[in-house]
């Protein structure tokens, strides 16, 4: 091993004082450092942190923005996600791998810059977007792809493809972004004026049983999609024996078509953390993490800032806003490219250093959680919800939303529309209000809730957006009657089994079958029995799937076939001649005329 | 003396300790729960989904999911079963298993479970995967064309034998079992006395030069169906 790697493998585990847990910091420092973390590198950092080489391997050959294979000084991942692709993202692709001269997953010769493909990095109001190292660069084309190359070539300095900032704090010093907010309407809660530090105050006048009890008076529920309630969480967390409590923050916003995170990241962090010291107060935690998508990278700079900030003046840290006690720190953790990690216990495995697996339950989180101690995950939205129950009162809260769905959501709408952006509106809003809103008159379809959530037609739009009907996370991607909704559900499939962790059967083996299937009718190949057994794979995996990612996995099929049933029927038939559809007796026989240099079956005709 | 707790499954009775799970407590009252990834002595993995089990209407695995009192367990249905059967066909279509030259056949649990469902071809495309086989060893091969991903072999080298020769890489449909080296299986510190030796469902961890000892209708599951030693212990032997 060369002295030199020793050298720098030791000095990255050194500054996290060589802890296992923070296996993820020291492989991310190494690939930043290195630009892989190759064989050598995983046998020193091994021996480095003293855990087996093939734990570290495990982890390395998990998340997708790490590499065992050495790559470019600069590597170019293009976002492919549907909503891209609808933007141009081919076009890009295209000219891309042109400029370079290299095709996707390969390095220039002289080992520059590296050309990949990414899932969806919560960009699609400004899609196609693109990840240059940590850089973000929006609203591409063909054009600015290549000028984008050449630009590199010359200085292959990827910040240098700033040109001009976005709006808000995208332009902030620390931040230095050119991706816009694209804030379209603003609500009466999230996105109303922070009088910082108020709430906080206002927690610590009344006792933590009070917080939670006013967080369940203001039946706040969680924003990630799952909608648990919130106060229930907190109270499971608060009753644990242990006394080593930790509050997680899900900044992992991973579910395609979902970016009002990054905008409440961006502008509203002051009020995010308070909303996660609050639970500190109300459970009796210390800790906090901020768990933040390798994707947010960009972020990370401004949010350390903000944590700066709040600890010297006094609202974290030590004896926050003066209460002896009362202390609470927010640390954050990076992601490295795992879809998975938004479940809240594949999260809690990530932020240990391990493969993001999510964990056996029982025990919950709220009584095994991070290192087995009670742990409260809730989403970065949901936060903010608290901030502002304990600023005015969940009186105040409730006015707004429905009777089982209090308060407002943030929506991310994007795809087919006029005014793609973040939109605050209260719950029990119609669909058809929404897709007004947004300039989305042509829709012919609307994906509520993102992947994992459902397809549905102008027959749902007068629905109305709450938990009790159309539950969502927040992704609303529209798209138009030129759209099919079968390819739609076939990039999702693919989107799926590229981020299943693997764990369990039928998300591994079953999402591959759903989409071989699914591929074959597309191709006009499918016969009438397909449908019967999508439908029972479907249900196979939505069942026996070990988590959430495999239980909604199906659901593009699902809702597609439910939506829009007349789609999948004309694209299918019965065989004529007593062989499978998709049977090509042709292809059958290639190989095996190849190798006898012959024709074994004459055709006529 | 521990607690008894009492619950029922498809309708019976079941007495269990506290701490058992659906699967231990079934076991022991004679319930055979369909499994592959659990086995006595590991901690439980609850990643092949086989003991899907309905819980007061709720799908969980058996293996991970604690007894508690009143708990009304479905276990024998003919949809569960169903599941079941999908989900052994998912395995087989998986991975390249040519049981008629495995010489883990008629001792195979994949195989035994698949003749116990009547399965006797996978409705399910077989996905062909290129897989490698490790031979470096002198004492033990991997043929990973085989493996299922079960866990059995990371948990026993880990927990039993203290020694974390397996681990999994990647993730998804290229998930895969690796070894703590480099490459080679030979270069890892496993010994043909560790207990991860013999706890391969299948045939991907197999010892040298022992293939075929023991012939046909003397194999594990030459005569009587997986799940029987528990369902109906054997009789005692006597000719």
């Amino acid at each position: 091993m060369s002295e030199t790697l020793e050298t720098t493998i030791k000095a990255i585990c050194g500054a996290v004082g060589r802890d296992r847990g923070r296996v993820i910091d020291v492989v991310r420092a190494v690939q930043q450092k290195l630009g892989c973390v190759d064989h050598d590198a995983m046998d020193a950092i091994a021996a480095e942190l003293g855990v087996p080489r093939v734990e570290v391997e495990g982890v390395v050959s998990f998340y997708g923005l790490l590499s065992r294979e050495r790559r470019g000084e600069v590597t170019i991942r293009l976002c492919n996600d549907i909503i891209d692709r609808m933007a141009g993202a081919e076009g890009v692709a295209q000219a891309l791998s042109e400029e370079l001269g290299i095709p996707f997953g390969e390095t220039t010769p002289d080992g520059k810059i590296s050309l990949e493909r990414t899932p969806c990095m919560g960009m699609c109001d400004q899609a196609p977007a693109a990840l240059v190292n940590e850089v973000v660069v929006t609203e591409l084309n063909g054009d600015k792809a290549r000028e984008m190359v050449r630009e590199l070539r010359t200085h292959l300095e990827p910040g240098r493809l700033v040109r001009k900032f976005g709006g808000g704090n995208n332009a902030h010093p620390l931040v230095r972004a050119m991706v816009n907010n694209n804030i379209r309407r603003k609500g009466p809660l999230i996105f109303s004026p922070n009088n910082r530090g108020e709430a906080i105050r206002k927690a610590l006048s009344i006792r933590p049983v009070e917080v939670i009890r006013a967080i369940k008076t203001a039946r706040l529920r969680g924003r990630g999609g799952a909608g648990f309630p919130t106060g229930m969480k907190w109270e499971f967390t608060r009753a644990s024996q242990d006394r080593d409590r930790y509050v997680i923050c899900n900044a992992d916003e991973g579910e395609p078509g979902t970016f009002k995170d990054r905008v409440i990241l961006t502008e509203l962090a002051d009020r995010m953390i308070a909303g996660m010291t609050i639970a500190g107060y109300a459970i009796g935690a210390e800790h906090g993490i901020l768990y933040l998508r390798g994707e947010y990278a960009y972020l990370r700079e401004y949010l350390e800032d903000v944590l700066k900030n709040r600890r010297e003046d006094g609202l974290l840290g030590r004896a926050i806003c003066g209460r002896e006690g009362f202390n609470f720190d927010v640390r954050i953790q990076m992601g490295a490219g795992a879809y998975i990690c938004g479940e809240e216990t594949a999260l809690i495995s990530s932020c240990e250093g391990l493969r993001g697996y999510p964990k056996t339950r029982p025990p919950f989180p709220a009584q095994k959680g991070y290192q087995q101690m009670p742990t409260a995950v809730n989403n970065v939205e949901t936060f903010c919800c608290v901030a502002k129950i304990l600023e005015e009162g969940p009186a105040s809260f409730c006015e707004h939303g429905s009777k089982g769905s209090s308060g407002t959501k943030l929506l991310s709408i994007s795809g087919d529309c006029h005014l793609p952006g973040v939109y605050e509106v209260p719950f029990g809003i119609r669909l058809s209000e929404v897709l007004r809103m947004a300039g989305a008159d042509q829709a012919a379809a609307v994906q509520v809730g993102g992947p994992s959530g459902q397809m549905v037609g102008p027959e749902a739009y007068e629905r109305t957006i709450c938990y009790d009907d159309l539950s969502t996370g927040g992704a609303m991607m529209v798209f138009g009657a030129d759209r099919s909704p079968l390819e739609v559900a076939q990039a999702f499939m693919e989107f799926f089994i590229d981020e299943s962790c693997g764990y369990c059967t039928p998300c591994r083996v079953g999402n591959v079958l759903l989409k071989e299937r699914l591929d074959k009718i597309i191709e006009g190949k499918g016969e009438v029995a397909d449908i019967a057994y999508l439908r029972d794979l479907a249900e196979t995996v939505k069942t026996t799937s070990r988590c959430g990612l495999g239980q909604t996995s199906p659901n593009p099929i699902l809702s597609t076939l439910k939506s829009f049933p007349k789609r999948y029927e004309e694209s299918v038939g019965e065989s004529t001649d007593g062989l499978r559809r998709s049977f090509d007796v042709r292809a059958a026989l290639a190989e095996s005329q190849a190798i006898t240099g012959r024709e074994s079956v004459h055709f006529s005709g | 003396m521990s607690q008894t707790i009492s619950f029922t499954i498809d309708g019976q009775e079941i007495n269990g300790q506290a701490g058992q799970t659906i699967l231990e407590a079934a076991q022991d009252a004679g319930v055979y729960i369909p499994r592959l990834c659990y086995l006595e002595g590991l901690v439980p993995w609850g990643g092949c989904r086989l003991c899907t089990v309905l819980v007061n209407g709720r799908p969980q695995s058996a293996c991970t999911q604690p007894i508690s009192p009143g708990m009304v367990v479905l276990n024998n249905t003919e949809k569960l079963n169903h599941y079941r059967r999908n989900l052994i066909e998912m395995l087989f279509v998986e991975g390249n298993h040519f049981c008629m030259y495995c010489e883990k056949s008629g001792s195979c649990e994949l195989q035994a479970l698949a003749y116990r469902f009547g399965i006797a071809a996978p409705k399910y495309p077989y996905l062909f995967p290129k897989r490698d086989v490790d031979a470096s060893h002198p004492d033990i091969f991997i043929d990973r064309n085989r493996c299922i991903l079960c866990a059995r072999c990371v948990r026993a080298s880990r927990d039993i034998d203290g020694k974390n020769v397996f681990g999994f890489v990647g993730r998804g449909p290229t998930k895969k079992v690796a070894v703590n080296a480099r490459a080679r299986l030979a270069d890892t510190k496993i010994d043909l006395s560790d207990r991860v030796v013999d706890v391969c469902p299948v045939g991907a961890i197999l010892k040298k030069r022992v293939g075929y000892a023991v012939p046909i209708g003397q194999r594990q599951y030459d005569h009587r169906p997986i799940g029987s030693d528990i369902e109906a212990p054997e009789p005692a032997q006597g000719e």
